[in-house]
């Protein structure tokens, strides 16, 4: 029986752009719930299991409370996490079953093995951690909630490796039999650096967001003189693990923003309104220039303070190197070596048409035919995905928001570099409780990682339109040709469950925090 | 090892996990029954809190399942997927609402109530049970969909009938296998109650629920008998999707499925009868002697049902996911798997498999001890 070619061959799926629109605002939406749940989990049973060591180590019935105070929030927490994180996997088939088809073989590999390397530990050592209180040793009890950390946090690692790959694909070949995208190499695909470069990033600001949730709950306490010698010991926790990831964040954040800068320019131009191409680019904080289009060379694109050839130390780590513009991308830019859009789309069609005509050539048995395409393609393969392009504008992703959401993360990281060092400080001198205003500040600085993360999420993922993945298959491709209504309907019926059990979420969290660590020292 | 052989071999790690799906499909069954099951309160707190122990590991084999289907399969992800769309997404919606339902049940300020948490873990079992039989129906039945030779499209609703329900079609369209596959649903259904009857019986201490329990083990499992007699003569019966091993021709061949049963030595049938006995022998232990142990007996029995049943959709020459709209799409093993190298990398991962296994059967062991009263009255319980 024949082989299957993927429709991303086709125009299919063209008829129904309103479908790939609303399939990406569902993914959106669901995935953003499921991030405002998750990065709580991945640092909380961490932050959990430490204080359980402290208990298993020193005995004390206080780290036992708090332990426990801790875990039953970490509890309300996982079960909605759950509950959001699986109707991504659906939507891989519901939504974009031509992405699933042409990638499915690459990308379905890291999805299955979070599933038995992640979620089976979570599943079976998270009910040992939160119900085995006394029913298991402590020794194994203690061992359980690790494993039950280990577990959640592997899960990060597998789905940061399937979405390195929608980033930036190695490990792989487009086979013109098939055609689709076909694993030649696991190792490059598990560890190719973008992986370890964003998983670390991404797990630092999840553990910033869990060191921010517990300053914003103790300051909670210190400012109501509540719960004092609870919430200093846990604002203290909190305040150090912070700082560390502060500085890591930017660490690691620096050495992501070069593999952008190499791996997807299209994203860094955009992220850093950058229109014409220079070398010793500057960064400048500020307002994008409302007016400014693609083509215009002689605009100020960003107004406000430049810092001087920042963007190529940042990029490419040499002060005087030539980082390129979303003008240099899009029309070329022959002295850098950068090819035109319109001819990278043109090397794409041929590809597209060498694919045709092998199959052509294959139903009539012609094998010098075939041969000379299968050439054909495999010379042009690389242009593969820029052949379904229409516009050579197509490339670049939406500039304003990639912009602001990249400076709103980084302004907010320099914030907090700043902010927990001097709280750092504050609490070595035990000068805590002496200033409101700042506990104040310490109150709010959950949210302000949540603007980080979520805007952070955004620079990454919208930066990387047109693509699904990046470079070789466009998300205009990827869709399921499905008629609207549905996408639209589903959409819809999520939308309000999630914001009920949000707001249900949010509630029960109020309530146990009024009630307080308090409550649960009684039963030691 | 050839791309041949890692198919196959895939394809049985996918019936092994559609197995122990059902295995734990238990705590649907419990969910289903859960009202009958507790009068008041307190019996109420010791069927959650023994079945909410084990649901997430029940999820996360619905999870896996997914996900080894997308990594061996992944063919069969975006016709099955975006085919069945609503099929697909109500039985989602079931597990989204499953997933906050024990957990929320009783703690204070949760919005909704007590009642409406465990209406969505009524609609979970209930629903959501029936609809994942009827997914698997369609393995025998087909579905409404073509994927086209060269201009390679992927179509759903062929004009034929004009109808295009996304998968609701195999609940109602009678004439393309709807009365198989809801048999099949409900099978699934009566199924996993009678063992989520049994496990409450097997791991709670209050005596009066135990007995219920056992009762209601007893007539689910009378209902369960005629829908699993009617879907096994159904299914040895009917036409069936047959591949031509030489051509890779698809055809349909009356009784197909008792040729493939039969084909091997029998095996399948084997396992089949194997499993079908001893689940007897457990209904028999646990509902009419009351003995906690036939939890263990009847739920082993079923994981060898659900395996033959599986091994029959993909091996001996069928066609594990036909269509009836256009019998050369339907996906065979072959034509749906992933490539060579992606298989043998997940071959290799599949090693993890057995540690998993043990990991699970680890803690399920020290946690082995029935629900009693100081359980119910934790501050963490449901
Ligand atoms: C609390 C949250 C937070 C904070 C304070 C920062 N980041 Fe971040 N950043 C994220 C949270 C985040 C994130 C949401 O977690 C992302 C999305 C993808 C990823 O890997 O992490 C991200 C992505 C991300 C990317 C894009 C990677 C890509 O597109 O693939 C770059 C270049 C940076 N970050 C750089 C920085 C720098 C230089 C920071 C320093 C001050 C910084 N981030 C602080
Ligand atoms: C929590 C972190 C994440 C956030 C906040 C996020 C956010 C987004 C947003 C805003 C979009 C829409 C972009 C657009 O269409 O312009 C999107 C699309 C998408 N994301 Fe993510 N994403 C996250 C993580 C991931 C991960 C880990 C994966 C895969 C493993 C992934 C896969 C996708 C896919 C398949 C789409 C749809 C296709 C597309 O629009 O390109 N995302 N995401
Ligand atoms: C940056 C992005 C993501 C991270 C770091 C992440 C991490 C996690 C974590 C830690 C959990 C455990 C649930 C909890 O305790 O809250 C979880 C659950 C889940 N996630 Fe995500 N996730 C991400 C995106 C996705 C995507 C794109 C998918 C789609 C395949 C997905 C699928 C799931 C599923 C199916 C579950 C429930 C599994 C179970 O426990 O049985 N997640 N995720």
């Amino acid at each position: 029986m024949e082989h299957f070619l993927a429709t991303v061959a086709t125009d299919a799926v063209a008829n129904v752009s309103g479908v790939v629109n609303w399939a990406r605002a569902q993914f959106a939406m669901t995935i953003i719930f499921h991030f405002l749940f998750v990065p709580i989990t991945l640092g909380m049973s961490v932050l959990v299991a430490i204080m359980q060591t402290m208990y298993y180590k020193t005995g004390k019935k206080e780290w036992k409370a708090t332990t426990k105070f801790w875990q039953k929030l970490l509890a309300i927490n996982v079960a909605i996490g759950i509950a959001t994180g699986i109707i991504h996997e659906f939507e891989f088939g519901t939504n974009w079953s031509n992405y699933s088809w042409v990638m499915g073989d690459v990308f379905g590999a890291p999805l299955a093995i979070e599933g038995i390397f992640a979620f089976f530990m979570e599943a079976s050592f998270g009910v040992v951690s939160l119900f085995g209180w006394k029913r298991v040793g402590k020794r194994f009890h203690l061992f359980s909630t690790w494993m039950f950390a280990i577990g959640t946090n592997l899960s990060g690692l597998w789905i940061i490796v399937a979405n390195s790959f929608m980033q930036h694909p190695s490990g792989y070949k487009l086979n013109i039999e098939t055609a689709r995208a076909e694993m030649v190499d696991f190792s490059r695909i598990a560890l190719q650096p973008k992986a370890i470069d964003t998983f670390l990033h991404q797990m630092s600001s999840a553990y910033m967001l869990s060191a921010t949730f517990m300053i914003t709950i103790s300051a909670y306490y210190l400012l109501r003189k509540r719960h004092i010698t609870f919430a200093k010991r846990s604002i203290a926790v909190g305040i150090t693990f912070a700082l560390l990831n502060a500085y890591f964040l930017f660490l690691v954040g620096d050495m992501q923003a070069a593999t952008v800068t190499n791996m997807q320019p299209t994203k860094m131009a955009a992220a850093e309104g950058l229109f014409k191409g220079e070398e010793g680019a500057p960064i400048v904080m500020g307002m994008l220039n409302p007016s400014i289009k693609i083509g215009d060379n002689d605009k100020t694109a960003v107004f406000g303070i430049p810092f001087p050839k920042g963007l190529s130390l940042l990029g490419k780590h040499s002060l005087n190197a030539f980082i390129p513009g979303i003008n240099d991308l899009v029309y070329g830019n022959k002295k850098y070596g950068i090819l035109p859009a319109k001819e990278l789309m043109k090397r794409g069609k041929v590809a597209i048409d060498a694919m045709y005509a092998y199959h052509a050539a294959k139903k009539i048995k012609n094998t010098s035919e075939m041969k000379k395409q299968k050439d054909i393609f495999e010379k042009h393969s690389k242009y593969f995905g820029y052949g379904h392009l229409k516009n050579e504008k197509d490339i670049i992703p939406p500039i304003s928001t990639v912009f602001y959401s990249f400076h709103i993360m980084v302004g907010i990281g320099s914030f907090f570099m700043l902010f927990f060092l001097f709280m750092y400080v504050k609490v070595r001198k035990n000068q805590i409780l002496e200033n409101k205003l700042f506990l104040k500040i310490s109150s709010i600085t959950l949210w302000l990682s949540y603007i980080g993360i979520v805007t952070g999420w955004t620079m990454a993922e919208v930066g990387r339109q047109p693509w699904t993945v990046f470079g070789v298959l466009p998300t205009s491709k990827s869709a399921t040709p499905i008629h609207l209504t549905n996408v639209k309907a589903t959409f819809f019926i999520f939308l309000t469950l999630f914001v009920i059990l949000g707001f249900a979420e949010l509630k029960m969290m109020l309530k146990q925090i009024k009630l307080g660590p308090d409550s649960h020292e009684e039963e030691v | 090892m050839t791309h041949s052989v890692l198919q196959h071999y895939w394809w049985f790690i996918i019936s092994l996990l559609g197995a122990m799906l059902v295995f734990m499909m238990f705590v649907q069954g419990g969910q289903s029954l859960a009202m009958q099951l507790a009068k008041d309160e307190e019996e109420e707190k010791y069927v959650y809190n023994s079945l909410g122990r084990k649901w997430e590991l029940g999820f996360t084999v619905l999870v896996m399942f997914g996900g080894a289907l997308y990594a061996a399969f992944p063919l069969f992800y975006s016709v099955s997927f975006g085919g069945a769309y609503w099929v697909w997404y109500i039985i989602l919606f079931s597990f989204v609402v499953q997933a906050v339902g024990y957990e929320y049940r009783t703690k204070p300020d949760n919005i909704l109530g007590k009642k409406v948490y465990q209406g969505f873990l009524y609609f979970n079992g209930f629903i959501g049970t029936i609809l994942l039989g009827v997914a698997v129906g369609t393995f025998f039945t087909g579905s409404n969909f073509s994927v086209n030779g060269i201009t390679r499209e992927l179509t759903w609703g062929v004009a034929k009938d004009g109808i295009n329900l996304r998968g609701l079609e195999a609940a109602i369209s009678f004439n393309h296998g709807a009365l198989f596959n809801l048999i099949f649903g409900l099978m699934l259904l009566f199924l996993v109650r009678v063992t989520g009857a049994l496990w409450v019986n097997n791991n709670i201490t209050n005596e009066a629920v135990k007995e219920k329990a056992q009762k209601l083990a007893k007539i689910n499992f009378f209902i369960l008998l005629p829908f699993l007699l009617a879907m096994l003569i159904m299914l040895v019966t009917m036409k069936g999707y047959f591949v031509d091993p030489k051509t890779q021709v698809v055809s349909l061949v009356d009784g197909h499925y008792l040729n493939s049963l039969l084909a091997g030595g029998a095996y399948k049938l084997i396992i089949l009868l194997i499993g079908a006995v001893t689940f007897v022998y457990g209904v028999f232990a646990g509902a009419f002697q009351g003995k906690r142990i036939g939890f263990w007996i009847a739920n082993v029995g079923v994981l060898f049902v659900v395996l033959a049943i599986f091994m029959t959709a993909g091996y001996g020459n069928s066609a594990f996911y036909p269509s009836y709209a256009d019998l050369q799409s339907s996906l065979t093993i072959q034509n749906a798997s992933g490539s060579l190298v992606g298989l043998r990398t997940m071959f290799y991962v599949s090693f993890a498999i057995p540690f998993v296994l043990l990991e699970v059967g680890y803690t399920w062991y020290v946690m082995r001890k029935p629900i009693n009263k100081e359980d119910v009255e934790d501050k963490h319980a449901y």
